[in-house]
């Protein structure tokens, strides 16, 4: 290049910043701490009961109103956050362990253990979760465990498949086969090399998987498989808000509920802006 | 070759507007292709020559923005409205694009393909277009029609399927056909077969053709005029022949010299730097930066295209190099 | 063929993981059926009789036979035949299923298709189809039943209905929320299936031809962005299934949804095993046709090289 041509890198116009990744982004930080110590603001205890006050509106005492027991809507929400959370918390951890080691392991090995694993994954990737969340209750019975193992196993294609090809293109890569050539074992090239550059994808499909955890866990919950009533958790108190509202008292369901789609969205969104900007092919 | 213009382009510039500062993509261009004339539009990558053939076209992407004028037989392609628009697209020009595959509907029979256009712009009835079809794809050489008319692209070859694509750009006896690039995507070793049916067809029938190339050796050979482009602007433009044997603009001599020769054995001479585009140039000749024969007037001042022996150049010292760009074309 | 037999094996697998499963879940149904106070000598005569004692392969080849012949057992809570329980249900919930289907899809390739098509409507249907694919089922529905049922009174809050038009009103309000988030989520893939192929460079060369613009929509666009559009609905049919689970609950539906549910709590382990087998059975077929369908509707699938 000579002196007097310009750089087209120089002339490119500068990215704009991605506002939608730092709003969604702090919206989930945000969502993440009232998750951990939203229940030190609880102006009341979660299963408080106050006989006089049961199922009025949003009023001084009772910002968001009470359910029909009685009990602070508000100080439940921010109770529940925490169960709501844990649950998908463990599912996405769980299943990115799984499904990252796995999809390095199948796409290093390639031949037939790639293959008979790719239409493992394809198959479980197509059963409905819900279905398996109803039979791991049947078999471990109904409670908190139930949905974060059955959900743990439906989540694990949801990264295999994207880490795979990621990884299967690594592989190929030059880089990879000098690593090789200068007698690095594979165990090591996989751990320290291929991980390294598939970490970002796992966190942006982690993100995702997190919003859609979060409610299929809160599904099972209002199924009456998962956690149970009285425990404070958002799929739970949509359940427990149903008979409410009948008399018309819609707040329980309404701001559990909305608690469940500001999530999803949020983490969705950043998720999706964060694999739009560290380049996975979904 | 004094009959009437076809194509008429005068000024034509095309910005980006979608950028801040707009991006200039092609600047100033002028040119003019006569009936049963064929012009070649030279450049290499970025040169603008797919643009101004698009822009020529109506295609140009929302966000490029087109001045300046084109004319076809006397008529604003730039203004027209969208009932001319599409009699003109449907039968007055025709386009022959680069990479066959890509541009059929793999889903769509070759002979649904074929058909379409005159049949939708209601040119011809569909049982005479079917035939009209089958005969044309007989005259490209494909034999065996009729079984071909009804697969799908996937089945072809890309030799086979390029000459499907200059078949339907025959179809509705256009005036004027536009080749852009119409062998690069091909197999090196159907390259001449498909070109030379191609210009056979073309003009055997007397059609003007607009034949956009980065090969000015292939340019040369099969077009009567030629408009050589480089960063979006018209360095030179003149008769095919007198070009080949005398370039008088430094960057068509270095396209010469860079060309492998079929004779003898030698190192090949590349043009140094890299291609620019339109808006990547500074102030002055848009060649400057990669001419051996700048001076401090070439990058202060852009040349104006002027008129010189018969022919058109764009650069300040093209009297003065007439002999060094001979020797340099030839070397 | 092919095709059809591997349906049938992915069935039969289900079934056996499904039967293994649930042969390990706790609960006696022996306690269940004489009650407390049987005696051990009872108990034991009965654990032979349904056979309980033999090895799980036996009992799953007894079970698998008998199914082939119609006979599902029978239900310990409700004492009656699972498939005298299933039937009626399974019609209302395939009911529920058809209509958020036919809504579903209808609604999904529409917005999707304009999203695609015309840039200027893109943000706000793909802005809308990101938070319809974040709406959970259950959600939806209580949403929709305290605006539309409790304060508008425009449709009943719970239940089934009787007679066809009760029916259909009843059906409403489920059917939206059951169709809410795969509906997001086939408009999201028509817009983007309608995008990359109007983007397309064929579709350039048909504009060059002077082709009318509604029929390069039509017979360029929408039908080359038929296939991905088809494989998603077909999955989310095959999903709303599952979806129906939730939706029953929520609306108090008798189907086989709300009855899966209720025997899971109640540990009616032959009425889960037939239904869960009804819904992968729904699912494999569905998934089925749709792959045949993709074959036989692309060109580059069907015709030989």
């Amino acid at each position: 290049m000579t002196s007097l041509t310009h750089d087209p890198a120089a002339t490119e116009t500068r990215r704009p910043k991605d506002k939608l990744l730092i709003i969604a982004g702090s919206l989930c930080g945000l969502l993440v701490f009232v998750a951990l110590f939203g229940f030190l603001f609880a102006p009341y205890p979660p299963d408080q009961t106050d006989v006089l006050a049961s199922g009025v509106g949003p009023s001084p005492d009772h910002l968001l109103g009470t359910d029909s027991l009685g009990r602070d809507i508000l100080s439940r929400a921010l109770a529940g956050a925490r169960i709501s959370f844990a649950g998908p918390g463990l599912i996405v951890l769980a299943s990115a362990v799984c499904g990252t080691t796995l999809a390095i392991f199948a796409a290093w090995t390639g031949g037939w253990v790639d293959q008979t694993l790719n239409r493992l994954l394809n198959v479980v990737f197509a059963v409905p979760g819900i279905l398996v969340a109803v039979l791991a209750s049947a078999v471990f019975g109904a409670g908190f465990w139930a949905p974060v193992i059955a959900l743990t196993v439906i989540y694990i294609p949801y990264y295999a498949r994207v880490v795979r090809s990621a990884a299967v293109r690594e592989r190929n890569m030059p880089y990879v086969e000098g690593l090789r050539l200068a007698g690095l074992s594979s165990w090591r090239i996989c751990s320290r090399h291929i991980l390294r550059n598939v970490v970002p994808i796992v966190l942006a499909q982690g993100t995702i998987a997190f919003g859609l955890a979060l409610a299929d866990f809160a599904a099972v919950s209002f199924l009456g498989l998962g956690v149970q009533t009285p425990t404070a958790e958002w799929g739970v108190m949509v359940a427990d808000g149903r008979s409410e509202l009948l008399n018309g008292d819609m707040q329980q369901s309404l701001v559990a509920g909305a608690c469940i789609v500001i999530t999803v969205v949020a983490f969705n969104i950043f998720g999706d802006r964060l694999g739009a900007r560290y380049g996975a092919d979904r | 070759m004094s009959q009437e213009a076809l194509l008429n382009v005068v000024d034509l510039s095309i910005e980006l507007t979608d950028s801040v500062p707009r991006r200039t993509l092609v600047r100033d261009v002028s040119f003019t292709v006569r009936q049963g004339e064929s012009v070649g539009l030279v450049g290499e990558s970025g040169s603008g020559k797919s643009m101004t053939v698009k822009a020529a076209m109506r295609l140009l992407p929302r966000a490029a923005d087109a001045t300046g004028s084109i004319e076809f037989e006397g008529v604003s392609v730039l203004d027209m409205g969208r009932r001319e628009l599409a009699r003109y697209r449907s039968s007055d020009v025709a386009m022959i694009h680069q990479d066959p595959r890509a541009h059929t509907n793999p889903m769509q029979t070759i002979g649904d393909f074929l058909i379409e256009g005159v049949v939708s712009a209601g040119l011809q009835s569909k049982a005479a277009a079917i035939d009209r079809a089958i005969g044309l794809l007989d005259e490209m050489g494909i034999k065996d029609a009729p079984r071909r008319m009804a697969q799908y692209p996937h089945q072809l070859s890309g030799g086979l399927l390029q000459r499907v694509m200059i078949a339907s750009a025959l179809m509705s006896e256009p005036k004027l056909v536009f080749a852009d690039e119409p062998t690069t995507a091909l197999d090196v070793t159907v390259q001449s077969e498909v070109i030379a049916i191609m210009v056979e067809q073309i003009q055997e029938r007397g059609l003007g053709m607009l034949f956009i190339t980065h090969d000015l050796d292939l340019a040369a050979a099969v077009t009567d005029s030629l408009v050589v482009m480089y960063a979006g602007t018209v360095v030179e433009k003149g008769k095919a022949h007198d070009i080949y044997a005398g370039p008088r603009h430094p960057y068509t001599a270095a396209l010469l010299a860079s060309r492998p020769s079929t004779t003898h054995v030698k190192r090949l001479v590349s043009i140094p730097g890299r291609p620019a585009s339109a808006y990547e140039v500074p102030t002055g000749c848009v060649f400057a930066a990669r001419c051996p024969f700048a001076t401090e007037l070439c990058r202060s001042d852009r040349p104006v295209a002027r008129e010189l022996d018969g022919r058109v150049v764009a650069c300040h010292r093209a009297e003065e190099l007439t002999h060094e760009l001979k020797t340099a074309a030839s070397a | 063929m092919s095709a059809a037999l591997g349906a049938a094996g992915t069935i039969l697998a289900a079934s056996f993981v499904i039967f293994t499963a649930l042969s390990f879940a706790p609960g006696d149904p022996v306690a269940q059926i004489l009650g407390a106070k049987a005696t051990d000598e009872a108990r034991a005569a009965k654990r032979a009789e349904l056979g309980l004692d033999d090895p799980l392969l036996e009992r799953y080849w007894h079970w698998l036979t008998s199914a082939l012949h119609g006979d599902l057992g029978v239900s310990l809570t409700f004492r009656e035949d699972v498939t005298s329980l299933i039937g009626p249900r399974l019609e209302t919930t395939f009911l529920l299923v058809g209509s958020a289907a036919v809504l579903m899809v209808t609604v999904g390739i529409l917005l999707g298709s304009l999203a695609g098509i015309r840039p200027g409507w893109r943000p706000t249907i793909t802005g809308l189809a990101g938070l319809g694919i974040s709406i959970p089922t259950f959600v939806a529905a209580s949403a929709l039943i305290s605006v539309f049922a409790v304060k508008l009174g425009w449709f009943p809050t719970f239940g089934a209905g009787e007679g066809l038009t009760d029916r259909i009103r009843h059906l409403v309000l489920p059917a939206i929320a059951l169709s809410v988030g795969f509906g997001a989520y086939i408009t999201q893939i028509t817009a983007a299936a309608v995008r990359e192929e109007a983007e397309k460079e064929h579709v350039m060369t048909s504009r060059g031809r002077g082709i009318p613009a509604r029929q390069i929509i039509r017979k360029h666009i929408l039908r080359n962005a038929a296939l991905p559009v088809m494989t998603a609905s077909g999955l989310a049919v095959a999903g709303l299934v599952s979806g129906a689970v939730v939706v029953e609950q929520a609306f108090a539906i008798d189907g086989i949804g709300s009855l899966l549910v209720k025997s899971t709590s109640s540990k009616d382990y032959s009425v889960v095993l037939a239904i869960s087998l009804v819904i992968v059975i729904v699912f494999v077929v569905v998934t089925t046709i749709i792959d045949v369908a993709q074959v036989l509707l692309d060109p580059r699938e069907r015709t030989p090289r």
